[in-house]
């Protein structure tokens, strides 16, 4: 059987259909087994993995050393606030010298675009990419394109829209290319100031009112507003982004119909969604989280398996 | 490549009850019993085993189960990665007596890796073995079948390949052997 086209998951644009669809499957079978009484796999026994994180993280570290455990893999765990970066290491050096304690694969996320690509090139082991900056998050937009693929069946043919700060968002691109790659139609939405100017290019609708846009789908992928990668004010406040852009019960009855809503965390509750949206039974949040430790599996058990 | 057909047509269908009637020896009525096929080949005995016994038995209810054990395998990141594949068991085995089934059993390590495998799902009272085909002298861990269909003098260059009427349309095992020009 043919493995992954690729060595490393830096991000979803080196990623093919069939690589998708792969990763797909394998999920499939990893949820069956962390739904039996005894959750574990001896696949990754023999494989140590770091997990560096240079950026804050709940979900995806948390979801990440699960998938690693129930693979068997030694895990071990960095946080570069609590680390000699501080003190003035360069990133490739932190790198080699984890490896040099025989790491076999890295899990990096990173407040740089690109980091992950950099350091691929300059290092041995296998690099999976957890965030790098305002780049790409491919194990979040697998996760949710997975959870799609449960909820209709297939992805292709559907309609996503993401709405928010798309600009400052690495879950935005990641799941434009993925949602794109398995053939769903996709349509961004907020205020033109958060949405790239040539967003067009990658085969998106754009649509700066979220009514419509909410009746044209049957997905929302809701985002949360990144202030902390906002230089300058893209809107006049909070209070007037969530008019205009929030997703609130009201809104969310007043459709037609019955559209499946997303969010990738953290929530900023009254925000970009309320609190009875986000526990509705049209929300899929925790499965998506529930899905995340699966496809990150499928992702470690895939990349590990290949031989060197 | 040279086929050599060891058993095809009535003679298996016999092998199979036979194997049936040794199972029925030991497991009475099968209330304390489950039949576990191996995946990929192995879940097409248990589920012929089964229906037999159902026959047999006159359609006493059979719990039979697939175990996929792709993740239990000792040679991961040493060969060429293979697809899992579905694990099927609806039923509990703890404290039941589990009778794992394999089409061909050679190194003996794809049943190191079931026994692994079952653990996941509980403590069983008793594991037991059945194969169809019992490749001798190549085993490269000490397991030994239970219920053995028949036995084979083989050579490992070659493979031993069994067909079943419901995927393959015939039940036959042949044995193939690599022709050197």
């Amino acid at each position: 059987m043919a493995g992954l086209s690729t060595r490393h998951l830096l991000g979803i644009k080196d990623l093919n259909r069939e690589d998708i669809e792969l990763i797909f499957e394998t999920a499939d079978t990893f949820k069956s087994v962390l739904n039996r009484p005894i959750k574990k796999v001896p696949s990754l026994r023999d494989v140590t993995i770091a997990n560096i994180f240079f950026e804050n993280s709940t979900r995806t570290r948390l979801s990440f050393e699960l998938a690693e455990k129930r693979l068997s893999a030694d895990v071990v765990n960095f946080a570069a606030s609590s680390s000699s970066v501080s003190k003035g290491e360069t990133l490739i050096d932190t790198v080699n010298n984890i490896l040099a304690m025989k790491v076999d694969m890295v899990v990096m996320r990173h407040p740089y675009a690109g980091a992950g690509i950099f350091l691929s090139k300059h290092v041995k082991a296998q690099i999976v990419n957890a965030g790098d900056g305002a780049h790409e998050h491919p194990t979040q937009a697998l996760l949710d394109a997975f959870s799609i693929r449960e909820k209709f069946g297939d992805v292709a043919g559907k309609k996503v829209v993401i709405v928010g700060d798309i600009l400052h968002s690495r879950v935005a691109l990641s799941n434009i290319l993925c949602l794109k790659q398995l053939g769903a139609e996709v349509m961004v939405c907020g205020p033109t100031t958060l949405i790239p100017k040539y967003i067009g290019t990658l085969g998106v609708k754009v649509e700066n009112n979220l009514i419509k846009a909410l009746n044209w789908c049957d997905v929302a992928n809701m985002l949360r507003i990144q202030l902390e990668r906002q230089d300058i004010k893209y809107f006049p406040s909070l209070r007037e982004y969530t008019m205009l852009y929030g997703l609130n019960k009201q809104i969310l009855d007043s459709l037609d119909k019955e559209i499946m809503v997303m969010h990738p965390g953290p929530i900023n509750r009254g925000v970009e969604i309320t609190s009875d949206v986000a526990d509705s039974k049209q929300s899929v949040i925790l499965e998506q989280v529930e899905n995340g430790v699966a496809v990150r599996m499928a992702v470690l058990y895939l990349l590990a398996g290949q031989t060197q | 490549m040279l086929n050599l057909t060891l058993l095809d047509g009535q003679k298996f269908q016999v092998t199979i009850q036979r194997l049936c009637r040794q199972l029925i020896e030991n497991h009475n009525d099968f209330s304390e019993t489950v039949l576990i096929g191996i995946q990929p080949r192995g879940i097409y005995l248990a589920r012929r085993v089964a229906e037999e016994l159902r026959k047999i038995l006159s359609g006493k209810a059979i719990l039979q189960g697939d175990l996929d054990i792709t993740f239990y395998r000792d040679d991961f990141r040493r060969r060429d990665q293979l697809m899992p594949n579905q694990t099927k068991i609806d039923f509990i085995i703890e404290g039941k007596q589990v009778v794992m089934m394999d089409d061909v059993l050679w190194t003996g390590r794809t049943i190191r890796a079931a026994m692994d495998a079952l653990q996941a799902f509980g403590r069983p009272a008793k594991v037991e073995l059945l194969t169809l085909v019992d490749r001798r002298y190549s085993r490269h861990i000490p397991v030994a079948a239970d219920y053995v269909g028949i036995e084979v003098d083989s050579i490992a260059s070659q493979k031993v390949v069994v067909s079943w009427k419901e995927t393959d349309g015939e039940d036959k095992i042949v044995l193939l052997s690599e022709v050197k020009e």
